[in-house]
């Protein structure tokens, strides 16, 4: 980040530091295993978001990305690899996080008491890892790395992993989401749906670690699907819309920033926070025009 | 149907009821009163096989109670969804058709009719396809119930469903469970703090206090020297104006009054 910062100063012109599309096509090609690792993880935090906002866990996604960027950072230090790592550290956030805080307040205490530990020991073996620099802030910002095929392969499987998770659990997760007690009187487990939740969710924040870098996961994993929810609610339409949401901004914002010397996160959350900013404009036009057209055509009915 | 036998719960020191018996027809209406404390919803609990008693039975249908009856039908305290959940109206009722299988729901006519047919019944149909959140507290409630009913109960369990509703969407949402357990024939274990709303559908009242019980009509219980005798202490019953208020009956988080 530094050394793109330092390009940005000594360019003569900001702008082209921004954007510059010349040899774009070979760049394409050159990163086509990014793109689709892009796709994919779009896919999956559109997917998973939509569980995230209805148990209104938006906060523990931040915890535990915090962890898993400790965990990449101890994987980097140690020899053992990022990947390993920062799903390491995912999985013993999110299980924490799902045992300790079974109520709402609890939770909350414990994801802020985590939190700087994380980012804590993540900086301390940070400082201690002697290679390359550049490797380095990648895992809190972001890093356009070209993905090799081994490490593809190794995203996909995660990815693979929770997209069948969410898909097998759907029902009682839902129903467990949105009241537990009754779910539980009709004999959903609850207890075992929400730890298979924070297991599935800390492994699709170990992969959105990897490309968007810790502190910038919420863009993949709860705006599409808060802006999802703005415009529509029926439970098909929000999970197809917010995966849609989270494939534009994360395709969107590899294939801009190609073209530059930045890291792709700014251009992903961009393109996230705009999705949301014109979603909520849409959704309270339509409140609007709902409120003066009676019950039938109420905001984001489908 | 319901076979409650000499059940009694503690908590640590505290017992909270104990020798507690009484048996419920099938399609029977019994309100549960007492005060804050007195373990109405506790009672609850335990025939959802949520919690253990400490001694006794409980028995629904001929069998133990046990975790996850889908015969039982659970109505809970009014809790107003919140923005983020993914669900119109109608969705929440489909919960209760099949919500505790595995996988996607696939498109089914079947369960589209099924759904269609409550939210007819509850009168929810003119706001089927409208988010759950953006409904009143009363609407929400009625979905509760219709959610209940989605899985053709044969008992159905309210935990104060009309709590901080309005008297005119708690009028509506007691009219429809008892006007759905005439129909459909399932009994109803109604916990609430005041009996007023329901007090000319249901059959029994079970009052609850100071670990110990009275069951039977309305008429037999909620009587000045019956629940005298229960607390052990002087409590006044009035009637005025066809509604009943308990007067006297205080515990630790109650004020002087409270409707019975």
């Amino acid at each position: 980040m530094i050394d793109s910062l330092a390009h940005l100063v000594s360019d003569d012109s900001l702008w082209s530091s921004l954007f510059d599309f010349s040899n774009y096509g070979e760049l394409v090609v050159l990163l086509k295993n990014s793109i689709i690792a892009g796709a994919i993880l779009g896919i999956v935090g559109g997917l998973i978001g939509v569980f995230v906002m209805a148990r209104d866990m938006a906060f523990a996604v931040h915890g535990i990305s915090e962890l898993s960027f400790a965990g990449a950072s101890a994987g980097l230090l140690f020899g053992v690899g990022v990947v390993p790592g920062a799903i390491g550290g995912s999985l013993v956030a999110a299980i924490l996080i799902g045992v300790l805080g079974v109520r709402a307040r609890d939770r909350n205490s414990i994801i802020a008491v985590l939190m700087p530990f994380g980012l804590g020991l993540g900086i301390l073996c940070l400082a201690l890892y002697t290679g390359r620099a550049s490797n380095k802030f990648g895992l809190l910002t972001g890093q356009i790395v070209a993905v090799d095929d081994p490490r593809l392969g190794s995203l996909l499987a995660v990815c693979a992993i929770v997209i069948a998770g969410l898909l097998v659990a759907w029902r009682p997760l839902l129903f467990a989401s949105t009241d537990a007690q009754v779910a539980a009187g009709r004999g959903v487990p609850t207890a075992g749906v929400s730890l298979l939740f924070m297991v599935l969710l800390g492994l699709a924040v170990a992969v959105s670690v990897q490309i968007v870098g810790s502190l910038l996961v919420l863009s993949i994993l709860v705006t599409p699907a808060a802006a999802a929810l703005r415009v529509a609610s029926s439970p098909v339409v929000v999970p197809v819309l917010s995966m849609a949401f989270g494939v534009v901004s994360v395709v969107g914002g590899i294939l801009v920033a190609l073209g530059t010397s930045i890291p792709i996160s700014p251009y992903v959350t961009t393109i996230s926070f705009l999705i949301y900013l014109v979603c909520r404009i849409v959704g309270e036009v339509r409140e609007r025009r709902g409120s003066a057209g009676g019950r039938r055509a109420r905001p984001a009915v489908h | 149907m319901l076979s409650v036998r000499d059940a009694a719960v503690r908590l640590g020191e505290r017992t909270l009821w104990s020798g507690l018996s009484f048996d419920m027809a099938p399609g029977e209406f019994i309100a549960v009163l007492g005060a804050n404390g007195s373990g109405k919803t506790t009672l609850l609990t335990t025939v959802l096989g949520q919690r253990p008693l400490t001694s006794g039975s409980i028995r629904v249908l001929g069998s133990p109670v046990r975790r996850g009856n889908r015969r039982i039908g659970y109505v809970p305290q009014q809790k107003l969804a919140d923005a983020g959940t993914p669900l119109r109206a109608r969705d929440l009722v489909a919960l209760g058709v099949d919500g505790h299988r595995w996988g996607v729901p696939l498109p089914s006519r079947e369960r589209r009719a099924i759904v269609d047919g409550i939210l007819r019944d509850v009168g929810a149909t003119g706001y089927a396809r409208a988010r759950l959140s953006a409904l009143s507290g009363g609407e929400q409630q009625r979905l509760r119930v219709g959610q209940a009913l989605a899985g053709d109960p044969a008992l159905v369990l309210c935990d104060e469903p009309l709590l901080s509703l309005d008297l005119a969407h708690q009028r509506g949402v007691s009219e429809l469970i008892h006007r759905e357990r005439r129909r459909r024939g399932f009994g109803v274990l109604f916990v609430t703090h005041d009996v007023n709303p329901i007090l000319d559908m249901v059959d029994r009242v079970l009052y609850l206090a100071g670990g110990r019980f009275r069951i039977g009509t309305p008429d037999e219980v909620l009587q000045s020297d019956v629940l005298s005798d229960l607390y052990g202490a002087h409590i006044d019953v009035i009637r005025v104006g066809g509604r009943v208020v308990v007067v006297g009956a205080t515990d630790s988080s109650h004020h002087d009054e409270e409707p019975a």
